[in-house]
């Protein structure tokens, strides 16, 4: 079973706008992407899950629309908005600098850092 | 969807939130259940993944950012409830918050209106007054009204400003319609341009009509359009008759127009002034205003006003001499309607913070029993700032609310009391609930919101959590009795100001009540009377028109004296000039001793009782061409001749080069009026006969003229018979200013009075309030103390005991807030004393008397609850246990 661990603060509305960017999806799909693809690895606590998407509908990145899923039941779908599209490249850009600068740091060898 | 979108449709919001959540446990449910739970434990391991569902909404609820207008009118909806629960609490409440903010609000608006607002002329920040300052003091101080020669040279030596100028000149008007008296003015042509005020109707004074001989044209008051020609357009182009003169109406002045407080209902160009006074450097009384021009400023003004006075004073050294120009910016002239204003706007803010003490230690008992409540809530996790945010809610919504009810009550009010002001409130016309009033109300109450709502609120429990919930169903009342302690003897001390205050006033009035005017006022009847003006042009004739006039009105049935008089006694009005004893010209500008100058005719003494002291009073047989006499009174023969007999000195007077001769003395009369005559400098009074008036001064002698009558009936009823008896043959003679004496002594002392009333009136207020205070807080206190009391008498205390035990605790508050009101009194007086002529400062027997009314109706109100608590059954207090 792989590890799962606890998501970095700030990284699920990253996250969420990643999945919303791929098209219009409802908050339990949001979940389930995020869960199948980082392959089980990444576990979004649930309960945080929609305090979130409603914190980001309401600083205006996402935006959202009553549509019917395929199963014909109402449910809310959430699409990226202009404003949350560039938010998405900042920080997706931010977080990529980061992981950069955090591998850099973890590749010295040991001598090194001595 | 926006952030107001959010606020306005909170329950749309709701159910998308709860739908949205359902939709989540159903897919995760039947997910779950492909997987091959059964489906009841499908749906409960769907709730667990998700978490408790109100935290989550809750959670998602704050992150909508809407959440403090929620919570807002959550706190409000319960705190209209909790007062709806307590209506007796909300009745005295709002009803006190109504009175104070309400009285606070019109005593605003007054302030306002007289002296707060601007000028009703286009940007009156850029509008002087000028006059004329000499270096020397004369009877009527050193500032003078402009001439109009020295008016011209100001006018073209002054790049700085725009200047007009006008005349007072009232007058009769005997055409169209009966003759009456009005006041009017000469004035500039450009007097309306510089003003920045447009005429109503028709066009204002042309330049070429500002010059003698021109064509006689007239504007008119709106009120006097309304009165004569009905408001009708008519109007325009017709006739008048003024003061003898026709003229033709041209304009109509807009209704809010007023010259400082005057509304003229006649304006003439006054250029067509046709006498010696448009040549005169002596002849002061042109009024002058200046606009500054665009890019001038007051500094650059007053330089060149000065040069111009340095060239006159050398130019015209008679007239000039020391003389100089100044100007400055306008300023309502509301004399002591400030003071007192300011006095009763103290007053009602003194009612306001009592009502505010009041309910706070109203609000301060129920904070303490709902203290389990709060500790409770807190316990459950409520934030200490969110809990005192509810309890400030709840005294905003009881101060608005108040304040509302108090807004509504000065709509109400504020017109019916600004008219009821003594002797009229000047610039009342500006007088009216405004924006700016408003705010100040709203300001008001939302302060007085805070200052009874702080206390009860920030006694919301922080620590000791357990303890208050441990501790059963007493409350924890220990700690607050000193704050309770404190309101109590703050509302104490408050109306021992108001008290001590309205009892000062009370006693001065009394005491001025009292005071010989020096007249007998009963049955005499004072009109200012205009001759005809056909008859002023000849001293001989208006001499003749006078006697013939007294002859008509002595016939009118009920006249038992008749007799003419410049000054009436405690009328405004009065004629200082200065005298000498030794041989000098009492006109040239040295400084000489001042009397009131008064002419009379023979019979004045009979009509108004002044008593005769020494000597004789004026006689027929003083007449033109005579020995000048001239009587004195008390005052003056004292001042003037200290240690000597007066009778037959000789006094030069500013009237005739030849000193009159003193032939009686008379009784002082208290011209200044009751309150203030004791006080003022100038007291000498003297009375010379208008027969030997020197006749260049016939004419502006009549012009100040007033007749005295003493009747046998009712002196008003006589007032129809004597306007028509004195008509004339052309019938434009007039009276006007018509009054009893009664009348004038009594409105000498209006202002006191009128303070009376009101201090009175806020003092009761005060005592009530203060009742009620003290009565809530100790049966608060006492009820607290039940299980104690019970325990007590089970022990052997006897119901006196109890009852002083309870009495203790209140003398100690009404003790402490009368030494702090004394001390607070002792402010006030001052400013009366300072502020009202006739009060003195405070006599003991009367502090002690308001001091007493005080305690004794503290201390009724704290023996009910005192004997409540004598009455305490112990069995049942235990019980309660």
């Amino acid at each position: 079973m792989p590890t799962k661990f606890d998501m970095p603060q700030g990284t699920l509305d990253l996250l969420i706008l990643k999945v919303v960017a791929l098209g219009p999806v409802h908050g339990y799909a949001i979940a389930q992407r995020l869960h199948q693809v980082s392959r089980d690895v990444v576990q979004v606590p649930q309960g945080s899950l929609y305090p979130a998407l409603h914190r980001l509908e309401n600083r205006g990145f996402l935006t959202a629309d009553w549509k019917q899923t395929e199963t014909g039941r109402e449910a809310k779908f959430y699409r990226l908005t202009r404003k949350g599209k560039a938010q998405l490249e900042t920080e997706s850009a931010g977080w990529q600098k980061l992981t950069e600068a955090v591998s850099l740091i973890l590749a010295l060898s040991e001598g090194g850092a001595e | 969807m926006t952030w107001w979108h959010r606020v306005t449709h909170r329950k749309r919001m709701e159910d998308q939130l709860d739908n949205e959540l359902a939709f989540h446990i159903e897919q995760l449910t039947s997910d779950l259940m492909a997987r091959g739970h059964g489906p009841a434990e499908a749906h409960r391991l769907a709730r667990l993944e998700l978490g408790g569902p109100e935290q989550v909404k809750e959670e998602c609820r704050d992150a909508r950012g809407t959440r403090w207008v929620e919570d807002l009118f959550q706190d409000v909806r319960y705190a209209v409830r909790t007062l709806r629960q307590r209506p007796g609490f909300a009745t005295v409440a709002l009803l006190s918050l109504a009175l104070g903010t309400g009285a606070t609000t019109v005593m605003f608006s007054l302030i306002d209106g007289v002296m707060l607002k601007p000028f009703a002329y286009r940007d009156p920040a850029r509008l002087l007054r000028l006059w004329e300052q000499t270096d020397y003091n004369t009877p009527g101080g050193n500032i003078w009204a402009f001439t109009y020669p020295n008016y011209l040279d100001c006018k073209s030596g002054t790049p700085a400003l725009d200047m007009a100028v006008w005349y007072f000149h009232p007058g009769t008007l005997s055409a169209p319609g009966a003759a009456d008296y009005d006041d009017a003015a000469y004035a500039s042509s450009d007097l309306f341009s510089v003003l920045g005020v447009k005429v109503g109707l028709g066009r204002g004074i042309l330049p070429e009509e500002d010059r003698p001989g021109a064509e006689p044209v007239a504007l008119i008051s709106d009120r006097l359009w309304h009165r004569r020609f009905g408001g009708s357009r008519e109007a325009l182009g017709a006739h008048l008759v003024f003061d003898g003169q026709p003229y033709t109406i041209v304009g109509v002045m807009p209704p809010t127009f007023r010259l400082d407080d005057n509304e003229f209902d006649v304006i003439t160009p006054i250029g067509q002034i046709d006498s010696k006074l448009l040549q005169r450097r002596q002849a002061h009384g042109f009024q002058v205003w200046g606009r500054l021009r665009p890019g001038a400023n007051l500094a650059q003004a007053k330089t060149e006003l000065a040069t111009i006075g340095h060239r006159l004073a050398e130019q015209y050294p008679d007239s000039n001499k020391g003389r100089m120009f100044i100007a400055e910016a306008l300023k309502p002239d509301v004399g002591d309607a400030k003071s007192t204003l300011l006095l009763l706007l103290g007053a009602v803010t003194l009612v306001l913070l009592i009502a505010c003490a009041n309910i706070a230690s109203l609000l301060l008992a129920r904070a303490v029993s709902r203290e389990r409540e709060l500790a409770m809530r807190v316990a459950l996790g409520a934030g200490r700032g969110r809990l005192v945010r509810q309890c400030l809610t709840e005294s905003a919504v009881l101060a608005l609310a108040g304040g509302s009810l108090g807004v509504l009550l000065a709509a109400i009010g504020i017109q019916p009391f600004a008219r009821f002001w003594p002797g009229g409130l000047p610039r009342i016309q500006e007088v009216q609930l405004n924006w700016r009033v408003l705010l100040f109300a709203l300001g008001v109450s939302l302060a007085s919101g805070l200052l009874f709502g702080l206390a009860p609120a920030l006694r919301t429990p922080a620590r000791h959590l357990e303890q208050t919930l441990r501790s059963g169903s007493r409350s924890l009342a220990g700690s607050t009795h000193r704050l309770h302690g404190a309101f109590v003897v703050s509302e104490i001390a408050l109306a021992v100001v108001l008290l001590v205050s309205a009892g000062l006033l009370g006693r001065t009035l009394l005491r001025l009540s009292a005071l010989d005017p020096g007249v007998d006022v009963h049955n005499v009847l004072t009109a200012r009377t205009a001759l005809s003006p056909a008859t002023l042009a000849d001293p001989e004739r208006t001499r003749a028109a006078w006697r013939l006039l007294l002859d008509q009105a002595e016939r009118v049935p009920g006249v038992q004296a008749i007799a003419m008089v410049d000054t009436v006694p405690l009328r405004q009005g009065s004629n200082p000039i200065n005298y000498s004893v030794v041989a000098a010209n009492v006109d040239d500008e040295r400084e000489y001793p001042t009397a009131l100058a008064n002419s009379v005719t023979p019979d004045y003494l009979k009509v108004t009782g002044i008593p005769l002291r020494h000597g004789r009073f004026l006689t027929e047989d003083d007449r033109k061409g005579t020995q000048s006499v001239v009587a004195i009174d008390e005052v003056m023969a004292q001042q003037a001749f200290p240690g000597q007999d007066a009778i037959g000195k000789p006094l030069w007077l500013g009237i005739a080069p030849d000193p009159a001769i003193v032939v009686g003395v008379v009784g002082h009369v208290r011209q200044w009026g009751l309150a203030a005559d004791d006080q003022s400098k100038l007291r000498a009074q003297l009375y010379y006969p208008f027969a030997q008036v020197p006749d260049k001064l016939v004419h502006r002698w009549s012009d100040l003229m007033s007749i005295a009558v003493r009747t046998s009936a009712d002196p008003l009823s006589l007032v129809d018979p004597l306007r028509q008896a004195i008509r004339g043959v052309t019938g434009d003679q007039v009276l006007y200013e018509v009054n009893t004496l009664e009348q004038l002594a009594t409105g000498s002392l209006a202002r006191q009075r009128f303070l009376l009333l009101l201090f009175g009136a806020f003092a009761g207020l005060a005592l009530l309030l203060a009742c009620v205070g003290i009565y809530g807080v100790l049966a608060y206190l006492t009820s607290q103390r039940v299980p104690e009391i019970g325990v007590r008498m089970a022990l052997g205390a006897t119901a006196p005991q109890v009852m002083w035990m309870v009495l203790r605790q209140s003398f100690a508050m009404i003790l402490a807030g009368i030494v702090l009101g004394a001390a607070g009194s002792w402010f006030a007086t001052r400013s009366l004393v300072r502020l009202v002529e006739g009060v003195r400062s405070i006599e003991p027997s009367t502090f002690a008397a308001m001091v007493a009314v005080l305690a004794t109706a503290a201390l009724f109100a704290s023996f009910l609850p005192a004997r409540r608590a004598s009455r305490v059954d112990p069995l049942k207090a235990l019980r309660q246990e």
